[in-house]
Order: structure tokens, then C-alpha cells, then sequence
């Protein structure tokens, strides 16, 4: 029994074990909990739609399944992997438990709400996968009019409403998380001493509340377009279906940054633990942050280069999207800077935090190919275009979500996971990471189109080479589901901070009391105050 | 006082901060329409002055006047629980309320003249004249952001009855009000729109 573990410290997992005690709890804690069982659900659900598509894309004809029902795998792959794990993973399980536990506060601020969202979350998921479940839709996740709102079935609104509650999950989230930051930080944490974890979540936070509301109106409209056909995006009514697209991508772009944004925080935490010095140009990074989330609102007509908006138009979308590779090259750099004579020890979290960066790099830097005019009007609506956004999202989200699991593991389960079989997982998800999703800018910059279900024969090396990456893949995602599980009984006691880390969560038990902290803890230092060893 | 909260001050100041984030999204929310408005009102403004005077001015003007008087309640209402008079601040905000259900009743009449009228699009929208496409996107504008602008008002005035009832209980004093005056902000909010949408919709080019 480790030693601050005793009878007076109850754990919040100790409050009760009810089912009931569990779906009524106020506990930001536990909601976070109840998130990250139902975002693993949707996880393997989406992953499955992909594999669906990896088996039919393994050989060159199209043997598997039909084209209508490929539409529908990759329809319900994006809208699910979009909306259902890579939005809402890593602020609502994460940012959940940590936000309040990280600025010394004792919840959220208003923990009603957050278990609200919790069920408003649960709900649109119903929606969706009833929606699919009768039949599925195949308008691709973008809902493009006037496809979603003339041609396509009837089970598009059944999504839209999935979606459209779901969004109103995040602003609530939003909200909550905004107001607790700004009102319910500890004693002497000022804004520059707040944790980059706590700023990603900020920053993320303000994005949302600005642009879900879009979408959701957006959506409804496509909805009401559908019931009555009458609407302002559809041409044969007099609408324009630019405007969806402008207003769409107002939304979706800036989605990326809601994914990429607390990714980049959970990294940051885990690299300057596990060197051991304080982050490289804390402030920098703090203000690249909110760079990031600026500049992410004013480049969603990159998505249409070719869509038909006016040369000018793109011109300048084009140069804005340029201006984002700044704050995150600064982040790139000041990480480096970090490890740089660190004395670096590679725990499982430090090899997902490295992995996420390596990836974010790849898909950072073929993002230039991308925001070029002429490039990418050849390559639009290819492979190069997935296998990019993969490298952002999947490589960028999933790799930190996995890796800030296992960083605050023991803090949430008070167990240990089994060291050696975290790095086997991490180094797996890397290998099979790339092997699935490299070949596919080649295959791009060759001219396979997305969204086709069958390719000429002389692609056939790539693809196979990207879905065996896909079954690595899958083996990979799928082992920390059964090492983590098996730790909850089975794993080593942890103490209150097994990684001598900085940072107020690791000054309350693990896990942690119903109220966080006995008493409201003091900060008089620095974030990431870490002194480098001697080696 | 819940029990996240160091002090009374900590959660006014919370509570507060959070309605007006919301407001935010509120705002983002009708921006959408109001954006897809003003792009269609540019293509063809010929279209949108045309359609915009098949709107009932004189009710709409009436309801314009009855939601600034709501204002003023409204208002009245947060300045007198601030001195804590919980009666008086109930019938303001039941006074507020009751303008917000006047409202509705009339748009209700405006809705039910316009069918008769036959300019619902999708229902029975059939216009004779130019612009006949146009026109009808003008009308699914004005029923989309006139419905929405009506479900918030419903919600508004819910909200201020069932304030109104605390108030009558005598729940809140001069020193906790927060509730009261978070439902005055978004009623303002609510204001706010319709001030927007009352030129955007009747007062198009009507010279």
C-alpha cells in the first residue's frame, strides 16, 4: 500500500459503484471516464468502417463490396472518427479530468452541464449510428449540397441531427472549460504559469465556441432544405452551393486545430517530463497556441481551390494557410529545443509524444504541398489529400490521446501499466502508422482519386503495402485496450507521481479525492520547473 | 452556493462569464443566416425589395415596439432586485414575459396571413411575377430566421416566468441575483436580433 493512499483519502473510483452512482455523478472526473468509454466505443466502431475499406482497396477490382456500400464505409468512418473520437477525445477525456485538477480547482465550474454534454454526446451518437444502422449514408462527411440535400436518402437528417447535438457536446464543454480557466485558477497561477496543456485547452475551447455554432446552423439548413425543398444552396432553387462549402469549411477547418491543438499540449507535458529540463520558450509556445487558433479561422478556402470561388480568392487562402506552418514550426522547434541535452528517458508516453511529433511533422510539411495553388489543383481528391489529413489527425490526435492515456494512467486508475508492453504498443502504432498511410501520398501524387472503390492494376503494390500497414495497425490500437485493462486489477499500485512530474495533478493522491485537493494548493513557481541531471 | 466555488463573488463571476460565451455562440449561430442573407440580398436586391414588401410592416413594427418595451421591463426588473425587492421584480419580469407572449401571438397571426397568402415555400408558395425563385429564397430567409428568432423568445419568456416565480418565493436578494440577471442578458440578446431582423426583412427598400 503506498503511502498517501490510506483510509482517510477516499478516491473519487471509491464514491460509489452503482451504474447509478456512475451516470448521476457531478465529478468531472468520472464523466471523464464515462467519455473515454464511450469515445473507445465509437473509436473501434470507425476503425472498423476503415477496415472495411482497407480489405475491399487490398486488391485492385472492386470484389468486396459494392460501390453504394463503399460510399456508405467511408461516410461512416469520417462522420464517426470526425465528430465521435477525434473531436471530442482528447478535451472531454483529458481535458475533463485534468483542467480542473491542473489549475488546482476543486470541478469544473458548472459540473451539470458537463455531465449534460456527457448525455448530449451519448444521444447524437444514437442518432448517428441508428441512422446508419437503417441504411447508412453516403454523402462523405462533408454533406456536400446539393448531393446531402437533393439526392442522396433520407437517413442524411438522422446524421445531421446526430451531429447537431453533438455540437452543442462541445460548446457546452467549451463553456465550461473557458469559464473554469478564467475564474478557478489556485492562488499564484497566473496566466503565464498555467501548464501549455491548460493553454491548448483554452485555445481549443474558444475555437469551438466560435465555430461549432456555424456548422450546426449550416447543417440545420441542409436539414430544412431536405423536408421541404426549398433552400439557399441549391442552384435549381436560385441558392449557391459555394456557400455551404464557405460555411462548411468556416467550421471544419478550424475542427483540425479543436484536434490537433490539445495533441500538441499533451506532447508538450509529456517531452519536458521525460527530458527532464522546462519547455523551450514556454511563452512562445503559449502564444503559438493562440496563433494557431487565430490563423486556423481565416484559411478554409484552401478546401476550395477548385471549387470555382474566384482566383483572388484562393490567392489569398493560399497565402494564409502558409502563415500557419509559423507557430507550428515555432512548436516543432521548441520542442526539439527541449530534448536538446535533456536527459531523455523513453517511457511509453515519451514514445508516443515523439511519434505524434515525427507525424505531425510529415503532416505539417505536405500540408506547403497543399496550400500551394497549382500542386493543388493536381492534387485534390487524391491520396496525397488523406494521407495528409491522416497524418495530422490520426497521427497527430491519436498518437497524443494514447499517449497522455498512458502518461495520466496511473493518475486516473492509481495503477501502473505494464511498462514494456506500452512501448511494444507505441512502436507498433508507429510502424503501422506509416506503413498505411506513406504509400498513399505516393499513390496520390500517381493520381488514385479518394472515394474510389476499385484502382487500375498498376497500383496495386501501394495499396496492398498501405493495408497490411492497416492490419499492423489495428493489432496496434488494439493492444493497449487489453494491457490497460488488465492493469486496472492486475498492475502495480502507483504512488501519487511515479513520474516525478511537475504540475498540481501530480500533488493530489492517485487517484485522486472526490474534491481534487484536501486543500487549495498555493503555486509560487513556474510552470515545468524541472532542474536537468547531470549525466 | 455550489460547492466548486471558493465564494459567492467566484460564482456570479463564473456563472456571468458563461452566459456570455454562450451569447457568443448564440451570435455565430444567427450569423450563418444572417451571412447567407446578406450574400442572396447582394446577387439580387431587386428580388429581395420585391419580396420584402409582401411582409406585414405594420406588425412587425408593432412587435419592434412591444420588444424594446420588453427591454425596459426586463431591465427594470434586474435594477429592482439589485435593491432586493423580490415582489416588484416578479411583476416586472412577468410584465416582460407576457410582451414576449404578445409578440409571439402576433407572429403567429403574420405566419397565418402568409399561408393564406400563400408564401410558405415548401408548404404552398405559389407568387405570380418576377423573381419567383428569388422571392421564395427570401421567404424561406424570413421563416427560418423569424422561427428561430421566435423559439428563442419562447424559451426567454419560460425562462423569465419561471424567474419570475423564484422572485415572487422571495429566493433571491440584493445580494444574489445572478439568475435574474443572467435571463435579462439573454433577453437583450434576443432583442438584439430582432433589431437586426426587423430592416432585414420589412424595411427592405420600402421608400
Amino acid at each position: 500500500m503506498n503511502t498517501n493512499a490510506g483510509p482517510q483519502h477516499r478516491s473519487y473510483i471509491d464514491e460509489g459503484y452503482s451504474l447509478k452512482s456512475w451516470l448521476t455523478t457531478h465529478d468531472h472526473k468520472r464523466i471523464a471516464l464515462l467519455y473515454m468509454v464511450s469515445i473507445t466505443l465509437f473509436f473501434f466502431i470507425g476503425g472498423a468502417a476503415a477496415t472495411i475499406m482497407r480489405l475491399e482497396l487490398a486488391t485492385a477490382p472492386g470484389d468486396l463490396v459494392t460501390s453504394q456500400t463503399y460510399n456508405k464505409f467511408f461516410t461512416a468512418h469520417g462522420v464517426i472518427m470526425v465528430w465521435f473520437f477525434l473531436i471530442p477525445s482528447i478535451p472531454n477525456v483529458m481535458g475533463n479530468f485534468l483542467v480542473p485538477l491542473m489549475i488546482g480547482a476543486r470541478d469544473l465550474a458548472f459540473p451539470r452541464l458537463n455531465l449534460a454534454s456527457w448525455y448530449l454526446y451519448t444521444l447524437g451518437g444514437i442518432f448517428t449510428i441508428g441512422a446508419l444502422i437503417a441504411g447508412g449514408v453516403d454523402t462523405g462527411w462533408t454533406f456536400y449540397t446539393p448531393y446531402s440535400s437533393m439526392f442522396s436518402n433520407t437517413n442524411v437528417i438522422a446524421v445531421i441531427i446526430g451531429v447537431f447535438i453533438v455540437g452543442f457536446s462541445s460548446i457546452f464543454t467549451a463553456i465550461n472549460f473557458i469559464v473554469t480557466i478564467h475564474k478557478m485558477r489556485a492562488p499564484g497561477l497566473t496566466w503565464f504559469r498555467l501548464p501549455l496543456f491548460i493553454w491548448a485547452n483554452y485555445a481549443t475551447s474558444v475555437i469551438m465556441v466560435m465555430a461549432t455554432p456555424v456548422l450546426a446552423m449550416t447543417l440545420s439548413l441542409v436539414a430544412i432544405e431536405r423536408i421541404f425543398q426549398v433552400g439557399i444552396f441549391d442552384p435549381a432553387l436560385g441558392g449557391d452551393p459555394l456557400l455551404f462549402q464557405h460555411l462548411f469549411w468556416f467550421y471544419s477547418h478550424p475542427a483540425v486545430y479543436i484536434m490537433v491543438l490539445p495533441a500538441m499540449g499533451v506532447a508538450s507535458e509529456i517531452i519536458t517530463c521525460f527530458s527532464r529540463k522546462p519547455i523551450f520558450g514556454y511563452r512562445f509556445m503559449a502564444y503559438a497556441i493562440i496563433g494557431i487558433a487565430v490563423i486556423g479561422f481565416l484559411v478554409w478556402g484552401h478546401h476550395m481551390f477548385v471549387s470555382g470561388q474566384s482566383m483572388y480568392a484562393g490567392m489569398m487562402f493560399s497565402l494564409l494557410s502558409f502563415l500557419v506552418a509559423i507557430p507550428s514550426a515555432i512548436k516543432v522547434f521548441n520542442w526539439t529545443a527541449t530534448l536538446y541535452k535533456g536527459s531523455i528517458s523513453f517511457e511509453a508516453p515519451m514514445l508516443y509524444a515523439l511519434g505524434f511529433v515525427g507525424l505531425f511533422m510529415m503532416g505539417g510539411l505536405t500540408g506547403l504541398f497543399l496550400a500551394s495553388l497549382a500542386l493543388d489543383v493536381h492534387l485534390t481528391d487524391t491520396y496525397f489529400v488523406i494521407a495528409h489529413f491522416h497524418y495530422i489527425m490520426v497521427g497527430g490526435s491519436v498518437m497524443a490521446y494514447l499517449g497522455g492515456i498512458h502518461y495520466w494512467w496511473p493518475k486516473m486508475s492509481g495503477r501502473l501499466y505494464p511498462e514494456n508492453w506500452g512501448r511494444f504498443a507505441a512502436i507498433v502504432i508507429f510502424v503501422g502508422f506509416n506503413l498505411t498511410f506513406f504509400p498513399q501520398f505516393l499513390l496520390g501524387y500517381l493520381g488514385m482519386p479518394r472515394r474510389y472503390h476499385q484502382y487500375p492494376e498498376e497500383l496495386q503494390l501501394l495499396n496492398g503495402l498501405s493495408s497490411a500497414g492497416a492490419a499492423v495497425l489495428a493489432v496496434g490500437y488494439i493492444l493497449p485496450l487489453f494491457y490497460l485493462l488488465w492493469s486496472l486489477r492486475y498492475g502495480k499500485v502507483s504512488d501519487s507521481n511515479p513520474w516525478k512530474a511537475k504540475g498540481l495533478e501530480w500533488k493530489t493522491p492517485s487517484p485522486p479525492i472526490k474534491g481534487n485537493f484536501e486543500e487549495t494548493p498555493i503555486v509560487k513557481e513556474e510552470a515545468y520547473a524541472y532542474s536537468p541531471q547531470k549525466s | 452556493m455550489a460547492e466548486q466555488f471558493d465564494d459567492p463573488k467566484q460564482e456570479h463571476e463564473a456563472s456571468t462569464l458563461g452566459m456570455w460565451v454562450f451569447l457568443g455562440t448564440e451570435i455565430l449561430f444567427f450569423g450563418v443566416l444572417f451571412a447567407g442573407y446578406i450574400v442572396y440580398r447582394f446577387i439580387y436586391p431587386e428580388a429581395f425589395a420585391e419580396a420584402s414588401r409582401h411582409t406585414n410592416i405594420v406588425l412587425g413594427t408593432i412587435n419592434t415596439a412591444l420588444l424594446l418595451t420588453s427591454s425596459l421591463t426586463m431591465a427594470l426588473a434586474v435594477r429592482s432586485i439589485q435593491l432586493g425587492k423580490n415582489r416588484l421584480t416578479a411583476g416586472l419580469l412577468l410584465l416582460t414575459s407576457l410582451l414576449g407572449m404578445i409578440f409571439i401571438g402576433i407572429k403567429g397571426f403574420e405566419y397565418y396571413e402568409e399561408y393564406k397568402k400563400q408564401l410558405v415555400p415548401g408548404l404552398n408558395f405559389t407568387y405570380e411575377g418576377p423573381h419567383v425563385p428569388q422571392v421564395r429564397l427570401f421567404f424561406y430567409l424570413y421563416f427560418v430566421m423569424t422561427g428561430v428568432h421566435a423559439l428563442h423568445l419562447i424559451i426567454g419568456s419560460l425562462a423569465a416566468m419561471t424567474i419570475a416565480v423564484m422572485a415572487w418565493r422571495k429566493s433571491f436578494s440584493a445580494r444574489y441575483f445572478t439568475p435574474v440577471e443572467l435571463t435579462g442578458l439573454y433577453w437583450h440578446f434576443v432583442d438584439i436580433i430582432w433589431i437586426f431582423l426587423y430592416p432585414f426583412l420589412y424595411l427592405v427598400s420600402r421608400a
